[in-house]
């Protein structure tokens, strides 16, 4: 009796202990990525990464301001075009979605959201790039843009969802009707919830690649508009990182650097806005 | 008060005037983007479809069997990249399943809230990692550890099996999987997590006052009432790995051929889209790429709609909330 006891408050302890290895292990990877990119990436980060455009290689000074003002540019369209019609198509899923349709509309959302980044980069390339035979910035945005859609509709379906019965009741007991209650009770009650939604959402499809490969392409120089190809920080990582030459190497550490930096913080602001007042959709 | 107000006044409180527009318009507008959501799916679907033709109408099924993949004379077959992928993905969630799950059980079963909460915040931010950080960082570290400790050390010892023998230049199947598994853990993390917290107290209280460990407890009372969702997580990650692009197309080595071993280089359909999509010239070349999108496209559906399922299925009977 005692020893099979014994064994099991072994196995207890022995199972208990690798659970909590495993979960220290998983997190400490974002230490290692963080810690390397830091090391690797410090030194090149300087005035001339953000003012500077690409150098061929074996010259040094170069940067990669084109490719930072390029995301910009490409992620402020996507976020301009995504973020209204998610934004509409979510009050519809939480207000007005009947049973059926409503049901199928989320559906979709959800499938839309798992459909690989480069298919709907494929499906923008036939959209965009075939007919008007160039690559544009426009592409590469309208790529980004529905990814964001059912990021941003599901979002904000679930935060609208979390705003108490009462206070719909009370906005319609005064006599508001619905569009009303919507616009000026509803919404802003649940206003820090949508927001930090949608920061996550532009962090995420900012630090997309794989739908920009063959939309908004590359380019050398600053892009002058929509319609020509653009450079964008996670191409650049990624044909500066596949590229044989040391100095490019350098230079997709720094801009991997500033990405992730970026991204994170952007992650950290949203969610601490986040735990300061509105409550996690569970 | 409130009665003498509508004795006063019967007809506005019951039948106020109707102010045109207002909601109407509000219903429609919400309703037009809401389709809108389903009419860019589907124009997906047909875009994919249709682009995809010269390639379907060349070579029908044999595209998904055929192993020969060559530019040069226009034949094209996807059978070494649903292999690559398939590869890549079950090696990823053989090392990310127990890692995350073990790690999802610690969160939510054994440590303090405090560190709970803040290390599920930390998870949360590995999960907004963008890909390419995960590529760049595994070309310069992963590659070599493995050519030069990881791949020398099982060799070793199972170096007699095909799965692991050959020459090791470090971009292979094994590294795309080694870092997919890295890419997937938060998923399987957060989603197991919150199928483990809808597991209602009285089952793990239960469990514990019949004199079970916290271990047994855990293992016997709470992982089965949490089973669906976890099942779930796991499809969620494969998803997610069958269509992960960047950071494997960085380490597989880019090789249109089927290896045993593997330690030897290959392919995935998402990293073979990525790469050739912008040298592709020739219309049966572009649509064949087009149709290893739909490929990828149709297997993502498929195991997502699993995925999804299983999860609403735990949480519609785990937790109070309908």
């Amino acid at each position: 009796m005692t020893t099979r006891d014994a064994r099991r408050k072994g196995v207890n302890i022995v199972m208990l202990g690798l659970c909590a290895a495993c979960a220290f292990v998983t997190v400490s990877t974002l230490f290692v990525i963080l810690g390397f990119l830091v090391y690797n990436g410090a030194t090149s980060v300087n005035l001339n990464f953000f003012t500077k455009l690409p150098l061929p290689p074996g010259q040094d000074g170069g940067g990669m301001a084109n490719a930072i003002i390029g995301s910009a540019q490409i992620v402020v369209v996507a976020t301009l075009i995504g973020l209204p019609i998610g934004f509409f198509a979510g009050i519809y899923l939480a207000e007005y979605g009947g049973r059926t349709f409503a049901f199928v509309i989320r559906y979709v959302a959800d499938l839309l959201n798992g459909i690989p980044s480069i298919v709907i980069g494929i499906v923008a390339w036939t959209i965009v790039v075939v007919p008007q035979h160039h690559f544009s910035a426009f592409a590469g945005s309208l790529a980004l843009s529905l990814m964001l859609i059912p990021i941003t509709a599901r979002n904000t379906e679930q935060f609208l969802l979390e705003v108490p019965r009462s206070m719909r009741e009370g906005s319609l007991a005064l006599g508001a009707n619905k569009w009303r209650t919507i616009a000026s009770v509803i919404v802003p009650a649940a206003r820090k919830g949508i927001m930090t939604g949608m920061i996550l959402g532009v962090a995420r499809i900012s630090g997309e690649a794989a739908p920009l490969l063959f939309t908004s392409l590359n380019n050398q120089y600053f892009s002058t508009g929509l319609a020509e190809p653009t450079a964008s920080l996670p191409v650049m990582i990624y044909l500066r990182a596949t590229s044989p030459y040391d100095d490019w190497h350098r230079q997709a550490w720094a801009a991997g650097l500033v990405l992730l930096a970026l991204v994170l913080l952007a992650n950290i602001a949203a969610r601490m806005v986040i735990s300061r007042g509105a409550s996690l959709p569970r | 008060m409130a009665t003498s107000t509508a004795a006063i006044r019967p007809g506005t409180a019951i039948a106020p005037k109707r102010r045109f527009g207002g909601d109407e318009v509000a219903y429609l507008i919400t309703l037009i983007f809401a389709t809108s959501i389903l009419l860019v799916t589907v124009l997906m679907v047909w875009q994919l479809w249709i682009h995809s033709s010269p390639a379907r109408e060349k070579f029908g099924f044999s595209f998904l069997t055929s192993k020969l993949w060559n530019p040069v004379t226009d034949q094209f077959g996807a059978w070494p990249f649903m292999y690559g992928t398939v590869v890549t993905s079950l090696l990823a969630l053989i090392i990310a399943v127990p890692l995350g799950v073990g790690a999802a059980i610690y969160l939510s079963e054994l440590a303090p809230a405090k560190l709970s909460n803040s290390l599920t915040f930390l998870v949360e931010l590995l999960a907004a990692v963008p890909s390419v950080i995960y590529g760049l960082l595994a070309i310069f570290t992963l590659v070599p550890l493995v050519r030069d400790y990881i791949a020398p050390a099982i060799q070793a010892v199972l170096g007699w099996t095909p799965l692991f023998s050959g020459n090791v230049i470090g971009y292979s199947y094994f590294t795309a999987g080694l870092v997919l598994a890295t890419m997937t853990f938060p998923f399987i993390i957060s989603v197991s997590r919150e199928a483990l917290m809808a597991v209602p107290r009285e089952q793990r209280e239960a469990a514990l006052a019949l004199g079970a460990t916290q271990w047994e407890s855990t293992f016997n009372a709470v992982l089965p009432f949490a089973k669906l969702g976890i099942f779930g997580s796991i499809f969620l990650a494969l998803a997610r790995a069958l269509g992960e692009t960047m950071a494997v197309t960085m380490v597989i080595g880019n090789d249109p051929t089927i290896h045993a071993s593997l330690f030897a280089p290959g392919y995935t359909i998402a990293s073979a889209i990525a790469n050739e999509f912008t040298e592709a010239t020739g219309d049966t070349f572009l649509s064949a790429l087009v149709e290893l999108g739909l490929v990828l496209f149709g297997l993502t559906i498929v195991i997502n709609g699993v995925a999804q399922l299983l999860i609403v299925l735990t949480t519609k009977k785990g937790s109070a909330k309908a």
